[in-house]
Formats: structure tokens, sequence, C-alpha cells
């Protein structure tokens, strides 16, 4: 038996942290300000009687974790429950202060809804079961022998957002995990940080042999924070599930971990393991009843989503899927290539203009952006900086190389991009007269490269190119030195025949 | 000069105070000494008087600055002498809950109904004993040495409000605070001859009050007489934005008068309340306490609430389920005392197993019930179904209260027993809950009235229970029944 006599069955299960001012159930500072790092934070800094669960603290519910919570659930399309209810999940954990988390159980706040994703150019439609409410439980953190409790993140607001099984491969389940991503980031009620855990998700995988109904023994993947990880873990354990049922064995109910380093799940618990969160509603908390004017209010403070987002790219830019689902893939890029947009001028072909934007986000700023840890939003760096960069791109005014040049120094100084190209000296050379003499010196200093040309070895081409650009600092315009080569090795051939 | 017995009410106390015949220093501190001189009653787990002696020359120089009217105005309890059971947080004050686990530990806040009669002006004699974590009928489940009867030392006083409770009755307080989450408050009350009252869930923040069952507790009032307890209930009574689950209703401020005048009272008896079981002595008395109000003016209704008699099996499920959850806080991760052996645990498990293992029998066994029927399998036919008849015995009061005004019956079935006679029986202690949990089950308010006491001196109550957030009419009640002695 082989992978291809196997169907996966997978559904995720996403918790999402809030970006509410204070906790779920306490006054306490959710995150920390702006600016600073979770890291930065001292242990138990932001903390109260109630997130650490004293004895006599009661839970006030806080009304803006409930809105957001609704505004996930209108954008998915899931039925808001007018009352819902809080239940304790009980068990035993140090960081966890109260010894029960604050949780939904049969009664969610948000019933079932959608998420559209895209499986061979054709459109799937990935249910929702449901997304509720909850708190975060502290952190332990074990070191120097002992382990220690930060309780800062104890309380922070979380909705778990519970995926029905309809994914069939680890490829459907990073893409869902992105859209979803996506969706809630737009939406402004979570900063998605996966390296926070402000954004992770739990992964149900089980087989099933291709054209068979019932479900195969499910197992559960826990906490896995990044998309590729997620794709991973899951390619894994199909792997491994289709070994042990190859194996004449059966797959054991349980939940495993996904480590990363050597690319493999291993059994954290089994079935008989599991913990009885023997949940009952909680007595200290009352229904949550959502005013008909919320869902209104809610609903009007969804803006365009990602799916409308690309539709629109694809239709008045042009731009390629693969560059619509990038620049949708988060809330800081989207709101950055549209502020680029904002000024765009009508003398450019608004496409190309769309496309080399794209290119420059995607491309140069995101990988400035990434090293710096930088939120886009935060940076020197504006979208009038790329704005200006794509006008003299398209004027044929500055090279790439050069415009990746201009947005280093722009990320650094935050000055305008005419200022940086004049003191640079960097507008492109277009002047043939002036570039001839650089391109005869590079080809004489390399005849040997010169001959592989003649030869009809293409790939050499780059190679001089490059070496001219260097002699003109960046400056020349790369296709007029191919055309010069070419003539000028061409012109050689014709002498030597 | 200290005197030998405290004031006999709050308008006593005041009436001394404006005639300038004594002090707030004076009164406080002779019951300090009358609190030292009576440890054995074990009434006490801490006494505060450093505190509440600074804390009364303070009101004194005030009563010398703006005299008593003003200063009753803002602060109806001035000065006003209170005991606070010791589940219920005063600020840098220990809470131990009578408990080992609790034993070091000092609440970082006021309880809402502490600030509140802070503000009123009351002084804070001391922290109370109780039966751990208020689990227990009689007083005798505390790790600090159970409480005694201030008459018949070998008696109980009941519980698990037993400290308040005696502390009231032998004069070491003018009034205290208690809690009620199955005759809490009502049951000390009787046992001891005072008056006590649990407000409608609701009424009181139960912020600042150490969980036991969550949707059963409220903090009420403890003192000699109906109108000092309301005097107290009215201090402490009210929203609080911090308690999700109290009323957003308006105070019963003032509202009708207290004076014993008044339209006819429609009394129910539900006959499920005077069936066998019931001691011979304490139902005569009720009855003849109900035949006076009848002569009065008062129509008595005979009633029948049949749900009744499932009272004590959805109590014990509901209340306990809500335990197990409230007391697994008690893991000696962040507070509480961590025993030598957990510290030495080897794992996790051996360190639950350790730190919780300072609980008493009672409150062990209650975590044990509560967490079976919570358990997966047993859910749906303990605590799913005693939530449904809980609310078959609310509805039943709901109809009842269209006939009647208050609802009458007996507090306990009998008098305060001997120390001991019930600890090899928990179900015969749980039996003595029978007449306060329906109130606490549906959430409504009742009081309990001293009315007489057996042959042997032992005082007898009568219970009141009124409609939700009647506390006025209820109130006026008792003060009914009060008049006839």
């Amino acid at each position: 038996m082989s992978v291809l006599d196997f169907e996966a069955v997978i559904g995720l299960e996403v918790h999402c942290q809030l970006s509410t001012r204070s906790k779920i159930f306490c006054s306490c500072p959710a995150s920390p300000p702006a600016g600073v790092s979770v890291s930065s934070l001292q242990p138990n800094q932001n903390v109260c009687e109630v997130c650490c669960g004293h004895p006599g603290a009661l839970p006030v519910m806080n009304a803006e974790a409930v809105r957001l919570a609704v505004r996930a659930g209108l954008a998915v399309g899931s039925r808001i429950r007018q009352a819902s209810v809080f239940a304790r999940k009980n068990y035993f954990y140090p960081d966890l202060p109260k010894g029960y988390q604050i949780s939904q159980y049969d009664s969610a706040i948000c019933e079932g809804g959608v998420v559209e994703i895209e499986v061979d150019g054709a459109r799937k439609q990935a249910r929702l079961r449901r997304i509720h409410l909850e708190e975060d439980a502290g952190k332990s953190v074990h070191e120097f022998g002992v382990t220690l409790v930060n309780l800062n993140r104890a309380g922070v607001p979380l909705i778990e957002i519970v995926g029905e099984p309809d994914l069939r491969t680890p490829e459907e389940a990073g893409d869902y995990l992105r859209e979803l991503h996506a969706i809630v980031t737009t939406l402004g009620i979570t900063d998605g940080n996966m390296q926070e855990g402000n954004f992770r998700c739990d992964a149900n995988v089980s087989i099933r042999r291709k054209g068979s109904s019932p479900f195969g023994t499910r197992v559960e993947i826990k906490n896995v924070n990044s998309f590729r990880f997620v794709e991973k873990a899951i390619a894994f354990e199909i792997q491994r599930q289709v070994a042990v049922l190859s194996a004449g064995k059966v797959v054991v109910q349980e939940t495993r971990l996904y480590d990363p380093q050597k690319d493999q799940t291993f059994s954290m618990r089994t079935k008989e393991e599991a913990e009885d969160y023997r949940y009952f509603p909680d007595p200290d908390l009352l229904p949550i009843v959502v005013p008909e004017n919320w869902i209104e209010e809610e609903r009007r403070a969804i803006p365009e989503l990602p799916a409308q987002k690309r539709d629109r790219y694809r239709k008045d830019y042009l731009l390629p899927a693969q560059d619509t689902r990038l620049l949708t893939s988060s809330r800081e890029w989207m709101q950055f290539f549209e502020s680029v947009m904002a000024s765009f001028v009508s003398t450019l072909p608004v496409d190309a203009f769309a496309k080399a934007a794209a290119n420059l986000i995607s491309g140069e700023l995101s990988r400035l952006s990434h090293e710096a840890g930088l939120a886009l939003e935060s940076a020197r760096v504006t979208p009038i900086h790329v704005a200006r960069l794509v006008e003299l791109l398209l004027g044929n005014q500055l090279s790439s190389t050069a415009a990746k040049k201009v947005l280093q120094l722009a990320w650094s100084s935050g000055d305008s991009v005419d200022v940086i190209v004049a003191r640079e000296g960097l507008i492109q050379q277009n002047d043939a007269g002036a570039l001839e003499p650089l391109v005869s010196a590079v080809l004489s200093e390399n005849p040997q490269a010169v001959e592989e040309l003649c030869s009809g070895k293409e790939k050499v081409l780059g190679f001089l190119v490059g070496l001219v650009m260097k002699k003109s600092k960046g400056r020349a315009n790369p296709a007029l030195i191919q055309d010069l080569i070419r003539k000028a090795v061409a012109a050689t051939t014709q002498l030597e025949s | 000069m200290s005197e030998a017995t405290g004031p006999s009410s709050i308008s006593d106390f005041h009436e001394s105070l404006r005639s300038r015949s004594t002090t707030v220093e004076q009164v406080v501190s002779s019951y300090l000494e009358r609190m030292a001189l009576s440890r054995s009653l074990c009434a006490y787990l801490s006494e505060f008087a450093g505190q509440s002696l600074e804390r009364a020359r303070e009101l004194d120089e005030c009563l010398s600055r703006e005299g008593l009217d003003r200063l009753l105005e803002r602060s109806p309890l001035f000065g006003v002498p209170v005991a606070i059971k010791d589940n219920i947080h005063v600020r840098g004050e220990r809470t131990t809950c009578a408990s080992r686990f609790l034993e070091n530990y000092r609440a970082p806040f006021d309880a809402t109904c502490v600030a509140r009669l802070r503000d009123s002006g009351a002084v804070f004699l001391g922290k109370t004993n109780l039966d751990e974590f208020a689990m227990g009928g009689s007083g005798e489940n505390s790790a600090f040495g159970p409480t005694a009867h201030p008459l018949q030392k070998e008696r109980v006083p009941g519980g698990s409000s037993s400290g308040s409770a005696v502390a009231v009755a032998a004069d070491l307080a003018l009034a205290a605070l208690g809690s009620d989450t199955g005759g809490s408050i009502r049951l000390p009350a009787s046992f001891c001859g005072i008056a006590g009252l649990k407000p409608t869930y609701g009424r009181v923040s139960r912020f600042g009050l150490v969980a036991f069952g969550s949707s059963l507790d409220q903090v009420g009032p403890m003192a000699r007489n109906v109108s000092d307890l309301a005097g107290i209930y009215r201090a402490i009574e009210g929203h609080d934005p911090r308690d999700a689950t109290s009323a957003r209703i308006a105070p019963s401020g003032s509202g009708p008068s207290l004076s014993s005048e008044g339209r006819p009272l429609r009394i129910g008896v539900p006959a499920e309340f005077f069936v066998e079981g019931l001691d011979p002595e304490v139902k005569s008395t009720i009855d003849r306490v109900l035949e006076r109000l009848r002569a009065s003016g008062a129509t008595l209704v005979p009633l029948s609430l049949p749900n009744l008699v499932h009272s004590i099996p959805v109590y014990y499920v509901i209340a306990t389920a809500e335990a197990s959850s409230n007391l697994s806080r008690y893991d000696g991760v962040r507070f509480g005392v961590r025993s030598e052996a957990a510290m030495q645990a080897e794992s996790l498990e051996a360190f639950y197993e350790e730190a919780r293992a300072l609980f008493g029998r009672e409150v062990k066994r209650r975590i044990l019930l509560g967490s079976f029927v919570l358990s997966a399998g047993y859910h749906d036919a303990y605590y799913r179904k005693a939530c449904q008849v809980r609310r078959l015995i609310a509805e039943e009061f709901t109809r009842a209260f269209e006939q009647v005004d208050v609802i009458a019956g007996p507090v306990a079935p009998g008098t305060a027993f001997r120390r001991g006679a019930l600890e090899r029986s928990p179900l015969q202690m749980y039996l003595n809950d029978l007449y306060t949990i329906p109130a606490n089950l549906a959430g409504l308010p009742a009081l309990s009235v001293p009315i007489g006491a057996d042959s042997t001196g032992l005082p007898i109550g009568l219970q009141l229970i009124g409609r939700p957030f009647d506390e006025n009419g209820l109130l006026q009640a008792g003060l009914d029944v009060e008049a006839l002695r």
C-alpha cells in the first residue's frame, strides 16, 4: 500500500489572540505598549488578583473582546448567537492560575462559517464549525533546573476558530491557514504575530482509504506556529499513519507534538491519558448577550476582505495570482500596497505600475523588514518612496539594481528617493556612447567568457552584464548593456570569419 | 473605663455616643477585652486590636468636630464594631477560610461589602471562625479548632458562619458579616439566638468573598435584632461592577419604613416544612408564633411545594460541582502554604498531591463528590439533572409567591446539637440543611429570627423566605415577628 491509496482528512483549530487593550476578564493590559516587544516585559508585570486567580477575585467580561469575535464571525459568514455561555474547562497546570480555563463549550458565540481557498485553480469552501471566546493561560519557563511561571499572557483574550475536517492535503491546510491569517489581520482584530504565538494552530489528521467514507482514527498535532511547519507536520503525520496502517497496525488516538528540527511528530499523550475537563457553565459570568446594534456596527467595521481584494487586483491591475496572494497575505503589506497605488499617476500604465510596486514590496522591502524585525507600518520607508521608485523604474531612469540600493538607503535614513538618487548619482545611464568604452573594457578583460558566448553559451551574458553594471556603479541600463555586448560580439565574429 | 457588656443595638450605641456617656474607643476596647477573655469559644481567628482602636480614636475625633447626627447622614454605621467572617477579604489582613492551606494568606484587596461597611463608618474587630471554606453546618470543621456554642460549650453553634454568630451572641461584636451558600448564616443565627439575613442572590457583591458555590453564595448580615440587620444590609447591598452576577437593580434604599405597622401579611406555610424529623419543641414554638401572627391580622396560607424534597441532593450536586472547580486554584503555585513535602515532590503530580493534602476531610469529600458529578459519563445524570430540578424548585417558589408575601418555616430540624454527634454521619449533617437550602437554590432572600428556646434553653429560630429582591418586605415581616416577643 502506498500514500496514493489513502486520503488524508484534516481539520484545523486556530487560536488567535485578540488585540484588545485589556485582558478578557480584568483591566490588565493585554499586550505590551506599542513598540515594546513581549520579551522585554518583566515577567508577571501585567497581572492582578483576577488573572492570578486569587481567592475572592471575580472575572468581568471585556465587551471589546466580544465585538472582535463577532466581527470575525461576520467576516466568515458565521451565525452570531444572540446569547452564548462561558464554561469552565477544568485541568491542573502550574501556568493555569485558577485550575480552570474560562472558555466556551456547547454554546459558542459564532456558529458555522466558511473560508474559501483555491485548489488547482478552483475555489474550495472549507467549512467552520464555530468560533468561540476564551482566555489564554500563562507561560511555564523551564530553566536553571526549576519551572517558573509567567502570567503576563494569562487572561489575554483568544478566539478559537474550529474548522470542519474538510481539508485533504498539507497544502490545502497551509492555504487555509494563510487565508484565515489574512482575514483576521485584515479585520484588525489581531496582530497575527506567529512567533509570539498570537496565531497558532492544532491540526487534527486522520487517513482513510480512497473512496471509503468513514473517518480514520484522529491524531491531534498541538501548537504549531508557522505555515510551513503546519504543512510539514501534517505531511509527516500522513506518511507515518500510512506506514502504520500498511504494516497492519492501527493508528492510536493521541496528541502529538511537531519537532521542526527533526521534522517529525512525537507522542505527547494517548487517549487514555487525556484529561476529563469536567466542563460546566461558569457561574461567575452571565451569558454573553450580543446586542443587535453591535452586529450592525461590526458588520460595518469589516473592511474589504483579502478574497475581494485579490479579485480587484486581478481585474483592475492584471496582477498574477501569485502576487495577489502575497500582497493580501498580511494587513501591513496590503495597506502598504494600496497606499502606493493611491499615488499612481495616470500617465503610466496601471498594470505595469502595480506589478513593479508589487515586486518591490514582496522583494527587497519585505527582505529589509524581515531582517530588521520591524513592521512596515513603523519603517522609515513609506509608500511615497516606493511610488517614486516605480515611476523612475518605469521611466527607465533607474535600474532595478539601483532601485534596491535606494530602498536600502531610504530604509536606514528615511531620505526621499530623489535626494538619494542625486546624492549617489544613481540616475540610469541610457547613453550608449558613454557605456561603449565600459563594454569594450569588460570584453577585452574576459576573452574566455567572450569565447563561450560566441559558442552559444548564453548564460555568460548575464555574467558580463553584471561586470559592466559594476563598472558603471550600478547606473547603466542593463537592457542597453546587453544590446551593446551582443553588437560588439557579433562584430568580432564577423571580423574573424 | 470599659463596660462589662456592649450596647444592645446600633441605635442604643448611637444614643450613648450622642449623650456622650461613652466614646467609640471605650466601646471598641471593651469589645476587645471581652474577645480576649472569650478565646475559649474560638469565635475569632484574628483580632484587629491595634487597628480597631486606632480607627476608633480617629472616629472619636470626627465626632468631636462634627457631631453625631451629621456624621450619621453619610456614615449610618458610624463607630459600629463589626466582625467579619474569615472568608471575606479585609485588605492587608489574613483570610484563612479556616484552612491550613491559607494560614499565611493576606488579602490583597477589600471585599466590596467590607469596603462599603468601612465607608459607612464601621469598625472591624477581627475575622471570625468558620467551617473550612464555609463547608459545614456545625462550626466543627475549622482547621483552627471548633467554635463553641456560647450557652452550652459542648454544643455546636451551627455553621458555617459559626464565629460570626457566636461573636454577636456572646457580646463579642455588635454585628457581623457571614456568608450563606446553603444556610451558613441562618443556621448558626438560629442555633445562637440572633438574627441573620441571606439576601437575594445578586443583591450583595461577591467580590472579595472566597467562592464556595458561586451560584449559591451570598454575603449577609448577622445581628442581635432585625433593625440592626437592616442597617448592616443597607450598607452592603447594591450593584458592583466587579461582580458580573451582582444585580443591576436599584438598591432597596431606605424603602418602606421599617415600622411594625403595615398591611395584613400573607404568610405561606408549606406542608413539606412540617414533616417527620422536625423536633416537636421547634414545631410547637413555630406554630405558636404563626398563630399569634394570625391573631394580629396576618393570613396563613397552606402551601404545597412538592419539589422541596429534592433540595438536598440537588444542592449537594451543584454546590460540590462548583466547589471542586473553585478550589482548584489552591495548588501551592502562587500563594498559600507550600508544604515541605510539596517542595520535595519529584513530579508535578506528586507536587499537587502534597500541596492539596492540606485540605480537611470535609473539603476533600466535597471536592471528590463535585469532581465525580461533573466527570464524563456522569455529568448528565447528576450535574445536568440537578440543574433541571433546581429550575423546577425555583418555579415552584415563583408560583407560591403569587399567593403569599413570605413563606415561613423552621431553620433547622432541631436546636444546637452536641459536638461530635454527627461527625460520623456526613449524610445526617447534610440533612440538617433541609430547610435552608431551598432559598439558595432559588436565589431567594431568607431570614432567621429568634422566636424562643427549647426546654434546655437552646434558642429556636423562625425562617422567613421572601420574594426576589423584596428584602424590605422580608425585614418588615421579621420586625412583625420580633414585635411578638
